[in-house]
């Protein structure tokens, strides 16, 4: 008894020091833990928000809650008329973080972002591989190899970009992760002593906060930077909780120990819709679930037998079942939040009978085919299976036999890729930079076969007009290019363009200016907390 | 009795081997390729896909590269992490700690509640409290661990508020590790309220990962008690006229608890397998949770890595209990 009176006078004394803090905290229970701090290399989502949007910055940036290039380390830039060139002003008196285990001499200058560049890109530099084993993903994936011609340090606050041939998503390319701009004095510090890999652990940016300690899979500590270039942020300390139980995660932020959490599981969306204290924001994803016919296996080589199959799908009642309110229907490859996006665009019929009367048409009866389901819950879909029943079931009624079939999600990938893959392929695209390029080119060119074009479609006409809106920095000529893109897609249909998911933020009522990424990261820059 | 030592240590040498190949056998025989799952979901060329299966030596024969394997970790080199890079034994050994904690706190719960509730089942036989107690550990034994620890996080936690959710400690705390134990850590530094949250934190976690090893002690100790309640020497005491709680206490108590002392042993390795679940739950960042993120990562070498060292503490665990058990009683030396 004695000890129970003890533990409970401790706890009471535990709730008045912890409500005696005087800092301004956030907490934010993160669904994983990052692999390091060095966005460079990283790809996952949560790698990148414990790093490049907290610690770091890049030349440019995407403005809060849209797709829309701004300024951010860059004051301004210029592109030759050829699109050959780009000439960045950098911001002057851009202060790097001062940590323990490192003290800035100098401020940023052009210098750090050639070496910011370079070291992805130039293999015998010892930063090429300074981990044992790591790629950089998105800079090769996003072919920077292949465009950058040079990169010069014009002086300290000029730095110059040559394209070896004009490229217009280059600048939304360089708002994201991987192009984060580094410390070239801390770099050659590390160099010095021999000691690299501390770079992926102990970092050193401009970004708003700087950070304290990582305690491995449990805590993440960072305190705003009081030097930071547009001025110290609202919050003191933001800590990232690592929770990585959804269900978890909503049970931290009832019971208030945390304030904002990311991937809600759809079953526990209720309760914290429901709950007083909490405010669920809620915003179209940057994605599409889609299903690629492979376009050079007979019947489905014929654009009318996969549009009837498209026709016999009942959309709406997946949307419904799988995504439960989570989603919309899909009518165009590109999301709806994108620019360039064709509203004009019919939305798929659902018409059994009319889809039967083509495929009889076409020739096509007793069609049995192999139906591919992720096996993997994704944003853009969060239950394959149950979507290839769904359509099984649509298609039966057309007098189609699916089989499905499904694998562990890498292998599942690398079977998809294969030319010869029988039957349509269910798949989802998640956008990187908010450039329509990043969705038509990345996922449908001809060059895409074998890599992520899984539909080996390879049509001319579409071809062209995506080629041409890369090379052309005028928005308007490329919306219009964008616009052409989409109707050959509806026309041809080489993938079901299935849904575009809704992402949700649950949170505390307390926090106040949290923009939503329709790129699905989270950033706590200018986010403040009622106290 | 050195004898018997050094025969049981010699046992383990192959024990040791067959549980590396079945590791090293494991993670191969998991779906999904390394390399690509290191890359993202842009993949890797090629050319690269290449110099890293090159590099971490995937390209070779499989007796090879289990060989390197071997050779490797004799030399203490336990590999890096495919994810952060890191030495997976670093990572091991800063996990380790909490797993350890845990699994203390979880049997000390199983032992203080189990042997009493064992001991009274079985004075007090097919009474009411003897059914009852054996009813809920059978309960206790078969009770899925992840919908046991939900439902008690969803009770005591967001219903009560009694105990915090998840984590080692409350978030206002920050005190770097010095041994990695909480409770030590939070003494070491003087800080009684930090103390005390980290006790909270571990009340949950510890009776979720108890409930098991509680059900087999309170059936063990009514077993073994019942056993040597049927005892000639037993009878003899009573028809001495000695009180039943001496008879209890001085004479089966004694004896009865040397098959469950090998019971709470084995439980040890039991626990440090088992915590995978009640980590992944509560979030405690030990060696459970660890396995689990890095399973779903297709971190291979942490996989393969932590589960041989899992093995080996494991293994040294029961050596020591046997060694232990052997001291107690001479009877198992001569066999």
């Amino acid at each position: 008894m004695k000890l129970m009176t003890t533990l409970l006078a401790a706890s009471a004394l535990v709730a008045l020091t912890a409500g005696a803090a005087q800092a301004k905290q956030l907490v934010y229970c993160s669904e994983a833990s990052p692999a390091h701090f060095d966005p460079g290399p990283l790809t996952g989502g949560n790698d990148f928000d414990a790093s490049s949007h907290t610690i770091y910055n890049r030349l440019v940036d995407f403005k809060p809650g849209t797709t829309e290039v701004i300024p951010s380390l860059a004051e301004s830039w210029e592109i030759s008329e050829d699109g050959l060139e780009y000439t960045f002003k950098l911001r002057p008196g851009v202060k790097f973080h001062t940590q323990s285990y490192f003290t800035p001499t100098r401020d940023l200058t052009a210098e750090d972002v050639v070496f910011s560049f370079e070291r992805q890109m130039d293999e015998e530099s010892p930063w090429f591989n300074y981990l044992e084993g790591m790629t950089w993903d998105y800079f090769q994936g996003m072919d920077m190899p292949k465009y950058i011609a040079s990169m010069e340090a014009v002086d300290d606050l000029t730095f110059k970009l040559t394209l070896t041939e004009p490229n217009a998503p280059m600048l939304a390319n360089l708002a994201m992760d991987f192009a984060a701009i580094v410390s070239k004095e801390y770099a050659d510090q590390l160099e010095a002593s021999g000691d690299l890999a501390a770079f992926s652990t102990q970092p050193v940016g401009t970004g708003p906060f700087q950070l304290v300690d990582y305690q491995l899979d449990t805590v993440i500590r960072y305190q705003a930077f009081a030097d930071y270039w547009e001025g110290k942020q609202p919050i003191d300390d933001l800590i990232f909780a690592i929770t990585t139980d959804a269900s978890v995660r909503a049970q931290r932020l009832i019971a208030g120990e945390c304030d904002i959490m990311p991937y809600p599981a759809p079953a526990d969306l209720e309760a914290l819709q429901a709950d007083e204290d909490l405010t669920v924001v809620e915003g179209e994803g940057l994605n599409i679930g889609y299903i690629s016919y492979n376009t050079t296996e007979a019947p489905f080589d014929n654009p009318e037998v996969r549009k009837a199959l498209t026709m016999a799908i009942d959309k709406s009642a997946i949307i419904e079942a799988v995504y439960q309110g989570a989603g919309q229907d899909a009518k165009n490859l590109i999301p709806p939040t994108m620019w360039s996006y064709d509203d004009a665009t019919a939305a798929d019929e659902y018409n059994p009978e009319e889809a039967k009367r083509i495929l009889e048409e076409a020739g096509v009866t007793d069609l049995t085919t192999d139906l591919w389901a992720i096996p993997v819950s994704r944003p853009y879909n969060p239950n394959g299976q149950r979507v290839a029943e769904l359509i099984q079931a649509d298609w039966a009624a057309v007098g189609v036999t699916a089989n499905i079939v499904t694998y562990e999600w890498t292998e599942y990938r690398e079977r998809g890729k294969q030319a010869d893959r029988k039957g349509p392929f269910m798949i989802g695209w998640t956008g990187d930079n908010g450039d329509p390029d990043n969705f038509f080119a990345t996922l449908f060119s001809c060059s895409a076969i074998g890599v992520s074009n899984y539909s080996s479609w390879c049509n001319d006409e579409f071809e062209a007009a995506i080629q041409a809106a890369k090379t052309t920095s005028d928005q308007e000529e490329r919306i219009e290019l964008y616009t052409t893109a989409q109707e050959i897609f509806k026309a041809e249909e080489p993938a079901i363009t299935l849904a575009h998911s809704k992402v949700f933020m649950p949170m505390k009522k307390t926090v106040l200016n949290y923009t939503l990424s329709p790129l699905g990261t989270h950033s706590f820059r200018y986010v403040d907390v009622q106290e | 009795m050195l004898n018997f030592v050094l025969r049981r240590i010699a046992l383990l040498i192959p024990t040791i081997i067959g549980i590396s190949i079945c590791a090293f056998a494991f993670v191969r025989v998991l779906p999904g390729d390394p390399i690509l799952a290191m890359a993202g979901q842009h993949g890797v060329t090629p050319e690269r896909y290449e110099v890293l299966r090159e590099q971490f030596g995937y390209n070779l024969p499989i007796w090879q590269q289990y060989f390197n394997y071997l050779g490797s970790v004799l030399q203490g080199n336990f590999g890096n992490s495919l994810a952060t890079k890191r030495p997976v034994i670093t990572e091991f050994m800063t996990l380790f700690p909490a797993t350890v904690e845990l699994a203390f706190c979880a049997l000390f719960f199983a032992v203080i509640i189990g042997i009493p509730a064992g001991i009274f089942a079985a004075i007090k036989r097919g009474s009411w409290f003897d059914q009852a107690a054996m009813g809920v550990a059978l309960t206790g034994y078969s009770m899925p661990i992840f919908w046991w620890g939900l439902l008690l996080i969803i009770f005591f936690s967001g219903y009560l508020g009694w105990t915090p959710v998840s984590g080692r400690i409350a978030l206002s705390f920050f005190l770097r590790p010095i041994t990695g134990f909480m409770l030590i850590d939070t003494l070491l530094y003087g800080n009684w309220p930090a103390f005390v949250s980290a006790l909270r934190h571990l009340i949950l976690p510890a009776i979720v990962l108890g409930t098991i090893p509680l059900a087999v002690i309170a059936r063990q100790t009514r077993s073994a008690m019942l056993e040597v309640l049927g005892e000639d020497y037993v009878r003899t005491a009573k028809a001495k006229g000695m009180s039943p709680r001496r008879v209890v206490n001085v004479h089966a108590l004694r004896n009865a608890l040397i098959p469950v002392i090998t019971t709470i042993g084995l439980q040890i390795g039991l626990l440090l397998g088992g915590a995978i679940l009640t980590e992944t739950i509560f979030t405690w960042p030990g060696i459970g949770k660890w396995m689990i993120d890095s399973i779903f990562k297709r971190d291979y070498v942490v996989v393969q890595s932590g589960l041989l060292i899992i093995a080996l503490i494991v293994m040294a665990v029961n050596l020591i209990v046997d060694l232990l058990y052997a001291l107690i009683n001479p009877r198992i030396r001569v066999k």
